[in-house]
């Protein structure tokens, strides 16, 4: 009863932020909206008790990606200040629609394939799965079958080049000012 | 020790069983107290942080502070509230009024959100996830994002340069913050709050002492980010009043400007609610391992030692606001990417020596 109060509450937040974000004409609210979706999924987690995943989500979401968007949207230029306004054109139309009835389609069969609706509000309310911090880390860093440290190593690369990419960037720009 | 846990129980029963409740309707009744409980601490606690503001402040600068409302200038903060209370909020012409009234919002629940982790007696844990200290952390995070939405939607050129200022302020200081933190897991071996202060019990058990060097490292290296990033002085150059007006929160009036002013306050209530709780021992007593010593120290409620710890943490910062000059951007952007942030790492590496050596204090 709860779980499902707290439910429809996270759905209407997320679904009318999501809708707000795509439809307002100002990219700065755009952004507030999407930040409130990505807030409203990590409801969802810790609704499922995933609460790691649901820290993570604000952590990186609402710390990280939000804040780069906000900040690259100072850097785009000052016409973001009055509006943006975009027409729809028929053939984006039918191309987005085709986009979102498929992504539709995979989550419905995801849903229906996996029970995933039965094994979380029938089976959710009796019992508590909250996983171990201990498991989570072991996990995260172990090599074995179903370890992740391959793909957390290749991550914390991936992010170095970034960042040595983007000081490249900046060392290049600072050099053609002082010419 | 007195444990909370016996007044909670008792409450439970008494819907429960005495009201024949429902599961429903005593957990949403709980919610409901628990969450009046926390916002009246809040605001309690906002209005004896000010009043200490005021006095420590003057007292740094050789006056007497306020002294004419009510009895040594007691009422003094709670005429400055009604006043903040009456006031009319209004937005500036052609700003974003959405992103203008949602900001304070934004910051005021981040605030309230990390206010509800601190442990304040045994048993008196408010949110306690399994993961309670880096969610701490990633909810600290939505401040950030309220502070910039408050320049943007000022429609003022200094509001829009203190917003990026303490953002990029709160973004880097965060990361020794995490480390800080990080290296007192590390130590403790769970990232419960509960947890971490249930390891810090007993003689000789507070994280700073079993810690040695590096926990000492540590909490001084968190004192300094945690002022960072609560924006106060030093670092409170996003509201530096003798270039940018009052900062991010210029066009803000009434309760607008209230819940920023609040927001400071508690923040650095909160930055030394947790750097008690992971290294002075939150509301462990002291022991010391003498046996009458330690008998007479465990009467002292739980609640008493956090907050006296905390308070001497506060009185610590508060020395320092008064004391150092504000620094400018570059500087606190070097200070914490060139110094605070290498010694952090290499606090965590020692720290991570120590616990795998075995060379912690053990009593």
């Amino acid at each position: 009863m709860a779980r499902l109060i707290m439910f429809a509450v996270l759905a209407v937040v997320i679904l009318a932020s999501a809708v707000f974000c795509v439809s307002t004409k100002r990219i700065m609210r755009a952004a507030t909206a999407l930040l409130f979706v990505l807030f409203g999924v990590a409801g969802l987690y810790f609704l499922l008790d995933y609460t790691f995943l649901g820290a993570v989500q604000i952590s990186i979401y609402a710390g990280g990606i939000t804040m780069m968007y906000i900040f690259a949207i100072q850097l785009v230029s000052k016409r973001t200040l009055q509006g943006l306004s975009e027409r729809w054109l028929g053939k984006r139309t039918i191309l987005a629609a085709f986009i979102a009835l498929a992504g539709f389609a995979t989550v419905v069969v995801v849903l229906l394939k996996n029970e995933l609706i039965r094994n979380t509000v029938v089976e959710g309310d009796s019992l508590s799965r909250e996983l171990t911090m201990d498991t989570v880390g072991q996990t995260l860093m172990s090599a074995d079958k179903y370890g992740y440290v391959l793909p957390f190593e290749f991550i914390s690369v991936f992010l170095l080049a970034c960042i040595i990419g983007g000081l490249v960037i900046l060392n290049h720009k600072k050099k053609e000012e002082s010419k | 020790m007195f444990d909370f846990r016996i007044v909670t129980t008792w409450f439970d029963e008494l819907l429960r069983v005495t009201c024949g409740l429902g599961n429903f309707w005593t957990v949403l009744i709980e919610c409901v107290v628990v969450g009046l409980a926390i916002l009246l601490a809040y605001a309690l606690l906002a209005i004896v942080l000010i009043f200490m503001e005021r006095k420590v402040c003057a007292y740094f600068q050789c006056r007497i502070g306020p002294v004419r409302v009510g009895w040594w200038g007691t009422l003094q903060v709670f005429a400055d509230v009604l006043k903040m209370l009456i006031k009319e909020i209004f937005a500036v012409d052609k700003a974003d009024k959405l992103l203008y009234y949602l900001a304070p919002f934004l910051v005021i629940i981040a605030s309230v959100g990390t206010f509800s982790f601190l442990p304040w007696n045994k048993g008196a844990n408010i949110l306690d996830f399994n993961v309670g200290i880096f969610l701490v952390t990633a909810i600290s995070s939505i401040g950030v994002v309220g502070i910039f939405l408050a320049g943007w939607g000022s429609n003022n050129k200094y509001s829009v340069l203190s917003a990026m200022r303490g953002a990029v302020q709160m973004i880097s200081y965060e990361l020794s913050l995490g480390i800080c933190l990080i290296s007192a897991v590390i130590l403790t071996g769970t990232m419960q709050v509960s947890g971490i202060v249930e390891a810090q019990t007993g003689p000789l058990r507070w994280l700073i002492v079993q810690g040695h060097v590096p926990a000492t490292l540590a909490f001084l290296v968190f004192c300094v980010a945690g002022n960072a990033e609560a924006n106060r002085g030093p670092f409170d150059l996003a509201e530096a009043e003798s270039e940018l007006t009052a900062g991010y929160h210029t066009e803000y009036s009434g309760m607008g400007f209230g819940f920023y002013y609040l927001a400071e306050y508690l923040n650095l209530f909160v930055v030394s609610g947790i750097a008690t709780t992971v290294f002075l021992g939150g509301w462990a007593p002291l022991n010391i391992g003498l046996d009458g010593f330690d008998a007479i120290m465990n009467y002292i409620p739980g609640l008493v030692w956090f907050l006296g710890k905390t308070f001497v943490v506060v009185f610590l910062l508060m020395w320092i606001k008064w004391t150092f000059p504000r620094l400018r951007i570059d500087q606190i952007l070097k200070l914490e990417w060139k110094y605070l942030m290498p010694l952090s790492l290499v606090i965590l590496v020692l720290m991570t020596v120590c616990v795998a050596f075995g060379w912690t204090i053990h009593y």
